[in-house]
């Protein structure tokens, strides 16, 4: 039970959405756009966050988008993680929206309330930080596209009445190789211990994680190391785990030492794989 | 003898309102007027409640009470009277019911609820049985000695954290020991966890013009409640009725009674309407009680050939910050601490000990599953100082008839059971010939681990149960009992009892699902898997009388005497010749002549039965009769370790146990089963997590974990039937047996395939690791 | 632009009948059913979405009631297990004895009914993959297999 009261609202536009926001936020409101919910309803129901008002954006048909369009993937910030994972356009991102939550939970979460989302790990940023992933993003002034990395640091970093309406994906990535994997402590439901997105480019490895730190990431110069072929493939790891962006944490899912022995495993299988060409994806 | 509904898969009486959502769990039922109560917990472990703001929320919409602690006079507890039902003065446990608000809506007293700030001064926390012992610890309860008891067997030590403690002596240990050639010794410990009742705790109270309080719960002890609602509410017990529906789970969980008091003083808070109470999921981890914690020692003595001959156990069993059922669950581990195994020479000492977690409750297996995994880890590293296979070493010292307990009951074929054909039954079922440590290849460790299990009632001495059979004018008949429903199918497993008994069809047989302790007959509780023994005997003297009745009253419609007569298929017949009957239809509610004159009445069974012969255990030496029988079993777990990471996975788990007669083997399997996956659980996943506070950090399902679809292994289950008879058709009880020995199992195979000592669950991943990692350490 | 700004009445289809009541905007589709329509099927277990106790189909889909308004099925197709009429699934539940204390088993049905109409020719992976996102504390899971293959035509 949301043991407060605020206002429901169901744009059929961006600028409607936009407006409104504009609005609420004037009169005191302190509104937030809701897509899927589930992470609001439950830090509402813990008095985590409150709100004046809710604004249901996931019904806007920019933001249901899911197609090619010229040289990009392009994908609604309110298409479900299920929607992603059935329709497969991009095996990664499929394969990473189908470890998020649970599966019927994903038909709720959407990629939009993953990437904006408080809960640290947001999973779906990571195909996305790989591919050089641009970001629509709308207010109530306009309507800008920007690369992911200069809005997306350690978190979404967007202003306040700022919509993610869209993901585009160059199509160039989308059958790059690529692996997968999430390891929990020990179920298959529950937060990532590391989940860790790779992909071939170029014949370069492209590396980004979520759960390693307390935040996801994609670090340039992890990967220089890792492609760095004058060394072992041992001595490559060794030099990517010493250029992590924070230290590794101690939390819930597993020690600082566990997760440490766990992501040089698990380097070391996915530049294997992914340099012989011998794919597995777990 | 050939039986017609025992032995079958009989369709539970409860299945189509089940799978079409019309079965009605307590938070189901609304009443008009209905208020709801809302609690605010305590987020400090030990501490001293310095003030508790109450304005903001009073002044809130729909608010009609908040009570605290100064409410409500009474300590309550079923064993030793130490807990308030609100925090009095201070708090014992993170998730203490601190305050409760009452409002029209369950939106209005959540949103009071919100505003509540209460302050605490810290108090230094006891963290573990262990270190509750210390004599420097701090003291949980001070008043500890000042506690009523409520049952004579309960010796707290004033001044200590000691809420209980009990002794085994049997034998002469000293000269166990100089018989000894192999000594191994070893400390285990098990975490406190939650039972995760799908269906969280919630009670509803009601006190009416008359002062009847008509109680609404989700309980598998309406009785017990109602004797407790009596006493501490000073109101005559006929003035107090305890309703339950079905029940969305219990484990032991819903045996205590917690919540109820909080409706009934919820209740005369607002002049007697009703209120409702139900705990969130985040409530229900924190705040009611879980399974306890134990931290154990074991010290076995044996001969070269493998045979025991000395045992010592210390048990220090963490029951939080109150004693519930602690203490009997810490004197039933102790009159099992054994195991099922021959051994004359024991000594235990067991102590319940607070700490400020969480308190325990009775949870499936009554203690037994920590302590057996104690035992049987132990009993795998005597195999391995004898060089003994793990199996032949449990089946050369399987307890059998003639042997004695620890509590020195001399044992039957009847009381006991058979282990050894258990074991003899679970060899071949996980094909232990093949090798129980197995390299696969590609950093796979396939392996093998054993245990075995017993377990008896544990009940107090009197405990009963009671049946009544009325029929209906088409002859059907009506059981009416006042045992729970609360999952394993009980009700439809006594219907078949009675369907045996009367010779009926069993889809003739109609159950009443709800219990009304007005109407429902007097029953202990629905737990310590003896509802089918317990209440099964009282619907055999039920439907006995019935019979009688029946056979009476049939001798004078066919102008016979009752000795002709026999009865089947809803008819009373001339055995000579069957062609002559009269139909239960006709003379259930009297015969009538055909000239109108009517003789006979309405037939009533009336059945009930008291557990005989049971006595309570001896303070110094434990001896006494705990339990009508036992059930024993033997479990075994298959894991493939993966060497590279520590991943695992579990292959198959299964169970053999003697049952005595299986009723539904369906039903039954399923209890087992059930009882296996938590109890894989608890050896993997399953833990309370507490910061350095004592602050419980994992109290939602996104951190607690259980196992989920697709995470089982699969399962295996038989059954030895050695007959019990006293038992309904030789029966034994059998449904938390499951649970009992399968962490054991699963770790002793854990700890084959990963070379290193596992002494501890949950085992995940990282404990291997770090396990290894320390093995290696030590090495160096 | 549908806007709901405090308790009122919402009208929303379930079960193939449009069903008219009170509703606070914050209010969940699960607290809907349950205190509002009496549709007690589903169940509350964590109110987090971490059971699936509460599931019931939107669109088809299976849905968490617990983490939806109810304000949000306006314009939707909820189909809750009090919708269902003898499908093959509750039978495959009676049959396999895929229950114990019944409290899980409409969130389960759900989840299986939608997968059944979505994904007939599901694989034991995807029947995981679905299932998982509810949890027995009853039974082993096994049974509850055995009855969900039982009525996949794919199985």
């Amino acid at each position: 039970m949301i043991p407060f009261d605020f206002e429901y609202y169901r744009p059929q536009s961006i600028t409607n959405a936009a407006d409104i926001f504009q609005t609420l936020e004037e009169s005191g409101k302190n509104p937030v756009f809701y897509a899927g919910g589930t992470e609001i309803i439950s830090m509402a129901r813990m008095s985590s966050i409150t709100t004046g008002a809710v604004i249901d954006v996931k019904e806007i048909p920019e933001l249901k988008a899911m197609e090619f369009n010229g040289d990009d993937l392009v994908i609604g910030a309110g298409v479900t993680l299920t929607q992603i994972h059935e329709a497969n356009l991009f095996p990664l991102l499929a394969q990473a929206c189908a470890r998020v939550a649970d599966h019927t939970i994903q038909n709720k979460i959407t990629l939009g309330g993953n990437l904006c989302g408080t809960i640290i790990y947001r999973e779906a940023v990571l195909p996305l930080l790989l591919t050089n992933a641009y970001l629509v993003i709308a207010s109530v002034k306009n309507a800008r596209r920007v690369p992911i990395n200069e809005v997306f640091s350690k978190r979404m970093q967007l202003n306040r009445g700022e919509l993610l309406v869209q993901v585009h994906i160059p199509r160039n990535y989308v059958s790059c190789p690529y692996v997968h994997v999430k390891r929990t402590k020990e179920d298959k439901i529950h937060y990532p211990l590391l989940t860790v997105c790779a992909l071939l480019t170029d014949n370069q490895v492209r590396a980004a994680f979520s759960g390693l730190v307390n935040f996801p990431f994609r670090s340039v110069e992890m990967e220089e190391a890792l492609n760095d072929i004058n060394l072992t493939l041992e001595q490559r790891v060794e030099q990517a785990l010493n250029k992590l962006p924070a230290a590794v944490p101690d939390n819930l899912e597993g020690s600082a030492g566990y997760r440490t022995f766990i992501l040089k495993h698990l380097l070391t299988s996915i530049v294997n794989e992914l340099e012989t060409g011998n794919v597995t994806n777990s | 003898m050939e039986f017609q509904s025992i032995g079958n898969d009989v369709i539970r009486k409860d299945a189509w309102e089940k799978v079409t959502g019309r079965a009605l769990y307590n938070a189901d039922i609304s009443s008009p007027g209905l208020l709801h109560g809302v609690l605010v917990t305590s987020t400090c472990a030990h501490g001293n409640i310095k003030s508790i703001h109450l304005q903001g929320a009073r002044m809130m919409a729909g608010v009609k009470a908040i009570l605290t602690g100064d409410s409500y006079p009474d300590l309550t507890g079923s064993v030793l009277e130490d807990r308030p039902p609100l925090a009095k003065g201070k708090v014992r446990y993170y998730g203490e019911p601190v305050a409760l608000v009452i409002a029209r809506s369950e939106f209005e007293a959540c949103a009071a609820a919100a505003r509540i700030k209460i302050e605490y001064e810290k108090l230094p926390t006891v963290n573990s049985p262990r270190e509750a012992i210390k004599s420097e610890s701090p003291l949980v309860h001070d008043q500890l000695g000042s506690y009523k008891k409520v049952i004579p067997e309960v010796y707290p030590v004033q001044n200590t954290n000691i809420c209980h403690q009990i002794k085994i002596r049997k034998g002469d240990i000293n000269k166990g020991w100089n018989e000894a050639e192999v000594i191994v010794e070893g400390s285990f410990s098990l975490p406190s966890s939650d039972h995760i009742a799908m269906e969280p705790h919630n009670a509803k109270a009601e006190i009416l013009p008359d002062g009847q309080i008509i109680v609404d719960t989700s309980s598998q002890s309406p009785f017990a409640v109602r004797k407790l609602i009596s006493q501490h509410f000073k109101v005559d017990l006929g003035k107090v009725v305890v309703r339950v529906p079905l029940v969305g789970g219990g484990y032991g969980g819903k045996a205590s009674t917690n919540l109820e008091y909080l409706a009934v003083m919820a209740s005369k808070a607002v002049g007697g309407q009703p209120v409702l109470i139900k705990n969130s999921r985040e409530q229900d981890i924190a705040s009611a009680p879980g399974k306890l914690a134990l931290e154990a020692t074991v010290k076995l003595g044996a001969r070269k050939d493998g045979k025991l001959v000395a045992g010592e156990y210390t048990f220090l069993v963490g029951t939080g910050a109150y004693a519930d059922t602690g203490p009997r669950m810490t004197s039933a581990m102790a009159m099992s601490c054994t195991g099922p195994y021959r051994l004359e020479n024991v000594w235990c000492d067991a102590y319940c000990i607070y700490t400020n977690h969480t308190f325990a409750t009775s949870f499936r297996g009554f203690g037994h599953s920590s302590m057996t995994f104690a035992v049987e880890r132990m009993m795998d590293k005597l195999a391995a100082a004898l060089h003994m296979n793990p199996l032949e070493l449990r089946r050369i010292n399987a307890i059998q008839s003639g042997d004695t307990t620890p509590t020195q009951v001399r044992l039957t074929p009847s009381i006991l059971g058979y282990l050894p054909g258990c074991i003899e039954k679970i060899q071949k079922l996980i094909n232990w010939e093949e090798g129980n440590r197995i390299d696969m290849g590609n950093n796979r460790i396939k392996a093998k681990g054993i245990a075995c299990f017993w377990k008896t009632s544990s009940s107090p001495t009197d405990a009963f149960a009671a049946a009544i059979v009325s029929f209906n004018s088409d002859g059907s008949a009506n059981l009416q009992v006042g045992a729970v429903e609360i999952g394993p199918s009980t009700r439809t497993t006594l219907a078949q009892i009675l369907a045996e008994r009367l010779r009926m069809d069993i889809d003739r047989i109609y159950v009443q699902m709800e219990v009304d302790t007005r109407t429902s007959p007097h029953d202990w509780k629905t737990v310590a898997s003896m509802s089918t023994f317990l209440v099964g005997r009282a619907v055999l003297t039920a439907a006995n009388d019935a019979i009688g009745q029946l056979i009476n009253l049939g001798a004078m419609a066919l102008k016979c005497s009752p000795e002709d007569l026999d009865f089947q298929h809803e008819r009373v017949y001339l055995k000579e010749n069957p062609e002559f009957y009269v139909e239960y239809k006709d003379i259930v509610h009297g015969f009538k002549y055909p000239n109108g004159n009517t003789v006979g009445r309405q037939i009533i069974g009336r059945g009930s039965y008291i557990m005989p012969h049971l006595t309570a255990m001896d303070q110094e030496t434990g001896k006494g009769q705990p339990g009508p029988f036992l059930t024993p079993g033997v479990q075994a777990v298959e894991v493939e370790l993966n060497t590279a990471d520590y991943t695992y996975r579990i292959i198959k788990a299964a169970t053999v146990l003697d049952a005595g007669k299986v009723i539904n083997p369906k039903s039954a399997k399923g209890l087992v089963m059930g009882a296996m996956g938590m109890g894989l659980g608890l050896g993997s996943r399953e833990a309370f997590l507490w910061s350095a506070d004592q602050e419980l950090q994992n109290t939602s399902l996104r951190t607690y974990k259980v196992i989920r679809i697709g995470e089982q292994p699969e399962y295996l289950v038989d059954w030895v039937e050695t007959p019990n008879v006293n038992g309904p058709y030789g029966s034994r009880g059998l449904a938390e047996h499951g649970i009992i020995g399968i962490h054991a199992a699963l770790v002793n195979a854990l700890s084959l395939a990963a070379g290193v000592e596992l002494d501890q669950v949950p085992v995940t991943p990282e404990l291997i690791w770090k396990k290894l990692r320390e093995a290696q350490n030590d090495s160096l | 632009m549908l806007q709901i700004l405090n308790e009122s009445l919402i009208e929303l289809h379930i079960n193939g009948e449009i069903r008219k009541a009170l509703a606070r905007p914050s209010d969940t589709l699960l607290f809907f059913l349950r205190e509002r329509l009496g549709l007690t099927g589903a169940k509350p277990g964590c109110e987090n979405g971490d059971c699936g106790a509460c599931t019931v189909l939107v669109d088809g889909w299976p849905v968490k009631s617990c983490l939806m308004l109810a304000a949000e099925a306006i314009g939707h197709e909820v189909t809750t297990i009090e919708g269902l009429d003898k499908v093959p699934i509750q039978q495959a539940f009676v049959d396999k004895f895929a229950f114990q204390c019944g409290y899980c088993t409409p969130g389960f049905i759900m989840n299986c009914q939608g997968l059944i109409n979505i994904h007939p020719d599901a694989s034991d992976e995807v029947i995981h993959e679905w299932l998982q996102s509810n949890i027995c504390r009853c039974t082993s899971y096994q049974e509850i297999m055995e009855a969900i293959r039982s009525v996949l035509p794919s199985q």
